[in-house]
């Protein structure tokens, strides 16, 4: 796997700092799976926020508090070290904790265009879901009043001159125009993040907007 | 102690935990680490109670958790930034955290020293960086966090030293290349 599209530095810091919605953490801990780059990026990030830890301001501690620690230690369960997510056959761990199942076993809706949907129960803030891009089907085009992340799966999309495959992240700034078209030979499965409901240009995907909730 | 203790040494500490539940060593990190956690928190909006609990919970983690940390990929004080980052976004937003996967290799029972004391030096020299900053950059930064920046917040401040920053991602990155290999 050949991973051209990262996360940017802003998105690193934000994901690193703890600032975005679950959605947001959602698709870049399920790309941080697939791209050791992003990951690195992140682990940078995560260094400056030690930094911020140790260079900061101290608090005086409640008297006794050591000895209150020493008794919520004594006090935790015994460690579980299987409770890490399993990655789910094609699926990265994180989202198959979501998902509970592998692309195979999605329950797909029906979105219109032949385009299908599957939506994620995330926090508030933003909202997620798995899309289904038919081979050579372009979405239709629009624009964001927010941000959009757009992660590949399976298959590949084309947006312009540039080609998106499984593990590349595409971010999509407010104001933004994108047209992704799946790649002609394969469906194209994305995870798609979105903080505010998608601008369509044509008519008919704007009426069903309210129906599709994107 | 406090003064004299570096960031190497913290990192010591900690396998003393794992190795020997060491009380002692306990002791000396969370006199060290546990204000910062709590006075983190406040910042991060946070009541001094629940600060304080908080804190303590992120000091039970790391005893906890103790077998997991990795000397050679992160320094103690950032892999306390990240217990405590995890445990803000539950307590105060009450959101989950997904976590991407584990990297296929867990800590190392013998880590190459140099590795270790790269990875231990980072946070140190990201503070000096830090601290050398116009207070105005400084401010931002702690804001984000301190999780009282959007994305779209960081994302306009184009005066953000991230170039700064990423200088030193190379590193990190070739730590995760020589694992890879």
């Amino acid at each position: 796997m050949t991973i051209r599209h990262h996360i940017p530095d802003t998105l690193a810091m934000a994901y690193a700092a703890g600032d975005l919605p679950e959605a947001f953490n959602l698709v870049i801990a399920t790309h941080l799976s697939m791209s050791d780059e992003s990951r690195a990026r992140v682990a940078t990030f995560e260094a400056l926020g030690g930094a911020v830890i140790e260079t900061g301001e101290a608090a005086a501690l409640d008297e006794g508090s050591l000895d209150a620690c020493m008794a919520r230690i004594a006090g935790l369960p015994p460690v579980p070290r299987a409770a890490a997510p399993r990655r789910s056959g094609d699926m990265p761990a994180p989202l198959a904790d979501y998902v509970g199942t592998d692309l195979a076993g999605v329950n797909w809706r029906p979105v219109g265009l032949g385009v299908r949907q599957s939506i994620l129960r995330t926090g508030p803030g933003a909202t997620a879901r798995l899309l289904m891009i038919p081979a050579g089907q372009a979405m239709p085009d629009h624009g964001h009043n927010g941000l959009e992340l757009t992660l590949v799966l399976k298959g590949a999309f084309l947006d312009g001159a540039d080609r998106f495959g499984p593990g590349d992240i595409e971010v999509a700034d407010p104001g933004m125009q994108h047209t992704p078209v799946a790649e002609a030979w394969s469906d194209c499965v994305c995870l798609v993040a979105s903080d505010a409901p998608l601008r369509f240009q044509s008519l008919i995907p704007r009426l069903a907007q309210p129906f599709l909730r994107i | 102690m406090a003064a004299d203790v570096t960031e190497t040494d913290w990192a010591a500490l900690i396998i003393r935990v794992r190795d020997h539940q060491d009380r002692v060593a306990f002791a000396a990190l969370f006199r060290h680490f546990a204000p910062r956690v709590k006075g983190f928190l406040m910042k991060s909006g946070a009541s001094p109670q629940l600060a304080e609990e908080c804190a303590q919970d992120v000091m039970a983690t790391l005893w906890q958790k103790a077998h997991l940390f990795d000397p050679a990929r992160a320094s103690v004080a950032t892999w306390v930034f990240t217990i405590a980052r995890n445990r803000r976004i539950d307590a105060l937003r009450k959101a989950r955290r997904p976590e991407p996967e584990d990297l296929p290799w867990g800590p190392e029972p013998e880590p190459d020293q140099a590795e270790v004391y790269e990875a231990q030096q980072e946070s140190e020299r990201l503070g000096e960086a830090l601290a050398r900053l116009p207070e105005k950059q400084r401010v931002l930064i702690q804001r984000a966090f301190f999780g009282d920046l959007s994305h779209s917040e960081i994302a306009a401040e184009t005066g953000l030293p991230l170039g700064t920053i990423k200088s030193r991602i190379r590193l990190a990155l070739d730590r995760l290349r020589h694992h890879m290999s």
